[in-house]
């Protein structure tokens, strides 16, 4: 019997193996591993594996499109004068030319008109926000819909939601810096949303703008935030909620083979690498095109920034929409208390709510695992029908964001679908309170509706296609069972736990406000749980697959039978 | 008003002077022809004199025209606006029913009834025998004035905008000089009137050289997407843009290193 041992080291020694011979890329590639200590950095991390999904690569649309917005943004600031000094435009565009407008703006118009390829950048810069922020929101809804939020990444699952809301700030400032007419009526309205706080509103205005509104250092204070302080934020924090990605390791569906403990997909080096790093031209190529097809903030038709002027359709970009939306359609409810003015219309849907979404969302798996006592760690993702409470949760917030969102644009959509605003305005009032609730309840009895599916597939087979007529001339569709593979993956989830009952809170011990706690804490979580469906036990299957067999022999004899015992011979 | 009516009283009369009597009978035919078609189009909402017809409810039916004078009935009548084709919340622009020749009866005829502003002249809004230089600084000066006049309703680049209870202000992209100049002289439906105090004829004529330079220019940017702003910005950026991003990720997740699937299953 003889053995391979050409690739076995024929030395015990402890030094690594080097290239030998004249090889002058192996000389240098020693050279450097000698003093960085690559290969040993390397070793591990270019073979890492990651699963393959393409739900998996939402995030990744967020990485590259930052990067995008990155790279355009330091071509932009080679050519952009933040300045708010009065000038008198001399640029290409004749329609404006001698009017008098801040150097931010002239500025703008002349990346646009003067600048070789600067409107496209602007143009990518732009849309490359926009498909930022959008693709962390998919993202976001991915994780939590799929349970990836669980121990331990609620920490990662805090930093996303932070890169959300500094992503949002980025981009409202960005927004403002042009100084078109459209920036300073979204300052503005961030100025008035500032002197809406009670007491402190008017102070707090005055400082940010360096005295009355406009004033003229907002926009150097904007440009200094905006390419320097949030995206130095945002580096820093995406760099942290990538090493904690590589530190916990990826999620994974379940399936054959995958546990809790691996990972099953592609390593790095080769595929991964190739993939992600194809990706990011797809994503530069979609947004280089986007930026050269659609125009977007054209700035030399909104003009300079007038506090006189203002434009119907003025909207902020579509991440602000949704408290624009609320904004919109709140009642005008003020009230004054010792000659303090409380304006809630503008109190509640601009400095609560987005605040408080925030938050919620922040909250959503310390909540979660609070209230199902599941405190231990998961790598195997759930589908979003087998945790329907959490499912319809996300469902009734994104239906009460997109119904505020379609707010923010009520006025397009009365022009466009020749309805009445005052109308939408009074249908959204309702509908942001009722709709989620029936978005909740739909999802959740759809989620369970989809278990007793699977359940059925588990238990009766898939439904065949092939219909069989029986001796006594009725027909039936035969089911058959699932391929292992399937049923293993159908089956790979926990059964959900049981919550405590109240007797066993009481014999516990506890007592006070720990006893009160708890029994909340016990009846949201039959709430969370019920009328979930638990995946078959193994004598049910077990039963199921005698009966499958039975069914397939059956089947298989009829086929075999010919399908014309009851029909004419030949034709 | 001083100037317009000095204007108009000399413009008139430089024009109408050297024939004046066949030019008095043709206007007189002009009013009749016009009230003929008025009695048969108009009256049934407007009254049999013009004098406007209300609800039981008190509303107006049809408004009086007895002093809306010839721009408005050219306005109205020379868009499509009127006759309405069914009552609303406003009367929409489409096709126009009459002709030439009898919206100017209908003028004549209601302007016969009282006072009100004549068919501008169309040296009022023509641009014709302006040198490039004079032209540009018009087109500067009027796309501020329409920044600080229009816009507020008709959106930055005339797109249109809603107005209250079903209302909107339309988009005034590709519309005739004249009737651009006629709406700010006589302000139809929920639009403001700008008389000629309020924004003098020199500056009424730079608001329309913008917009038929709005209309001339390209769009610099690529598709406008309708010229409505961040909304349908935003609606491209998640339909197209993610869309289209997410329809790669399928893509790329689909692919393994394997370069076709049929390799794949004949290594099987």
């Amino acid at each position: 019997m003889s053995v391979d041992v050409s690739k076995v080291a024929s030395t015990n020694g402890t030094t690594p193996a080097t290239a030998k011979g004249g090889n002058t890329a192996g000389a240098i590639a020693t050279w450097a591993d000698e003093r960085l200590g690559l290969g040993t950095a390397m070793k591990k991390n270019i073979r890492k594996v990651f699963p393959d999904h393409w739900s998996f690569m939402l995030g990744e649309i967020a990485l590259w499109s930052f990067v995008v917005v990155l790279l355009t943004g330091v071509f932009l600031t080679l050519w952009f004068d933040p300045s708010m000094t009065e000038i008198q435009y001399d640029g290409s565009y004749d329609p404006l030319r001698g009017v008098h407008m801040s150097s931010a703006m002239a500025s703008t118009l002349d990346i646009s008109f003067d600048v070789r390829g600067g409107l496209l950048m602007r143009q990518m810069h732009h849309w490359g926000a926009m498909i930022f922020i959008a693709s962390m929101m998919i993202h976001m809804l991915r994780v939590y819909l799929t349970g990836a939020f669980r121990k331990p990444r609620e920490l990662n699952w805090i930093i996303g939601c932070l890169l959300l809301l500094l992503g949002t700030i980025e981009g409202f400032t960005g927004y403002s810096l042009p100084d078109d007419l459209l920036s300073g009526t979204g300052v503005r309205a961030a100025d008035g949303f500032m002197k809406a706080s009670p007491v402190v509103g008017s102070y707090m205005s005055f400082f940010l703008f360096g005295g009355e509104f406009p004033g003229d250092s907002i926009i150097p204070r904007f440009y200094a935030m905006h390419i320097l302080l949030i995206p130095g934020l945002l580096l820093a924090l995406v760099a942290a909620h990538m090493l904690l990605l590589v530190y916990h390791k990826h999620t994974q569906w379940p399936g054959p083979g995958r546990t809790e403990q691996n990972v099953v997909g592609y390593p790095m080096l080769p595929v991964y690498a190739a993939k992600a790093g194809g990706f990011f031209f797809i994503v530069f190529g979609t947004i280089a095109m986007m930026g050269g097809l659609f125009s977007i903030n054209a700035v030399w038709k909104y003009g300079p920034y007038d506090p006189s002027k203002v434009t119907a359709g003025s909207q902020p970009d579509w991440y602000m929409g949704w408290p624009d939306g609320l904004l919109r359609i709140i009642p005008a409810w003020e009230t004054h208390i010792w000659g303090v003015n409380f304006s809630w219309n503008v109190i509640l849907p601009i400095l609560v709510m987005p605040p408080l979404m925030l938050m919620i969302l922040m909250a959503l798996p310390f909540i979660e695992s609070w209230i199902t006592g599941d405190k231990r760690e998961h790598h195997l993702l759930q589908r979003p029908r087998n945790a329907p409470t959490r499912t319809a949760i996300m469902v009734a917030l994104m239906t009460f964001y997109g119904l505020s969102w379609a707010a923010g644009g009520n006025d397009i959509i009365a022009i466009k679908m020749h309805l009445s605003i005052n109308q939408i305005t009074y249908f959204l009032r309702g509908a942001v309170f009722i709709g989620p609730v029936i978005a909740f309840i739909i999802t959740r009895r759809w989620c369970i509706s989809l278990q007793r599916h699977d359940e059925g597939k588990l238990l009766h087979g898939y439904e065949s296609g092939v219909l069989v007529r029986s001796p006594e001339g009725g027909y039936a569709e035969k089911h058959l069972p699932l391929p292992e593979g399937k049923a293993y993956t159908l089956t790979a989830r926990d059964d959900d736990p049981r919550p405590e009952t109240a007797e066993e809170i009481e014999a516990s011990g506890v007592t006070g406000r720990h006893l009160r706690l708890r029994k909340l804490r016990a009846r949201l979580a039959r709430v969370f749980f019920s009328d979930n469906v638990q995946k078959p036990t193994a004598e049910e299957l077990h039963e199921a697959q005698h009966h499958a067999e039975h069914e397939l022999h059956e089947l298989e004899s009829q086929i075999a039978a010919g399908p014309n015992r009851h029909g004419p011979a030949e034709h | 008003m001083l100037v317009c009516g000095l204007l108009l009283t000399g413009g008139l009369y430089a024009a109408l002077a050297p024939a004046q009597a066949d030019t008095d009978q043709s206007q007189a035919e002009l009013v009749k022809d016009g009230r003929e078609l008025f009695l048969v189009g108009c009256a049934f909402c407007h009254g049999q004199n013009g004098e406007g017809v209300l609800t039981q409810g008190g509303s107006q039916y049809g408004p009086a025209l007895t002093d809306v004078g010839a721009a408005a009935v050219d306005f109205q009548v020379g868009t499509g606006r009127m006759p309405m084709a069914q009552p609303g919340s406003q009367a929409p622009r489409k096709e126009v029913v009459y002709t030439k020749e009898e919206t100017a009866a209908l003028s004549a005829f209601v302007a016969s009834l009282g006072t009100g502003p004549a068919i501008p002249d169309k040296e009022l809004y023509s641009t014709e025998g302006m040198s490039d230089k004079e032209l540009e600084e018009l087109v500067a000066r009027g796309g501020q004035i329409f920044l600080a006049n229009c816009t507020a309703c008709h959106n930055f680049e005339g797109s249109g905008g809603a107005m209250p209870r079903g209302g909107y202000a339309p988009k005034i992209r590709g519309v005739d000089s004249k009737h651009i100049y006629e709406a700010m002289l006589t302000g139809p439906q929920s639009m403001d009137t700008f008389s000629d105090g309020n924004i003098p004829p020199e500056d009424k004529k730079a608001v329309i050289a913008y917009l038929n330079k709005l209309d001339e220019s390209p769009s610099y940017s690529g598709f406008t997407l309708g010229g409505l702003g961040p909304v349908s910005e935003g609606i491209i950026a998640w339909v197209g843009g993610i869309g289209l991003l997410v329809g790669f990720a399928v893509w790329i997740a689909a692919h393994t290193t394997r370069s076709s699937k049929k390799k794949d299953e004949a290594a099987a």
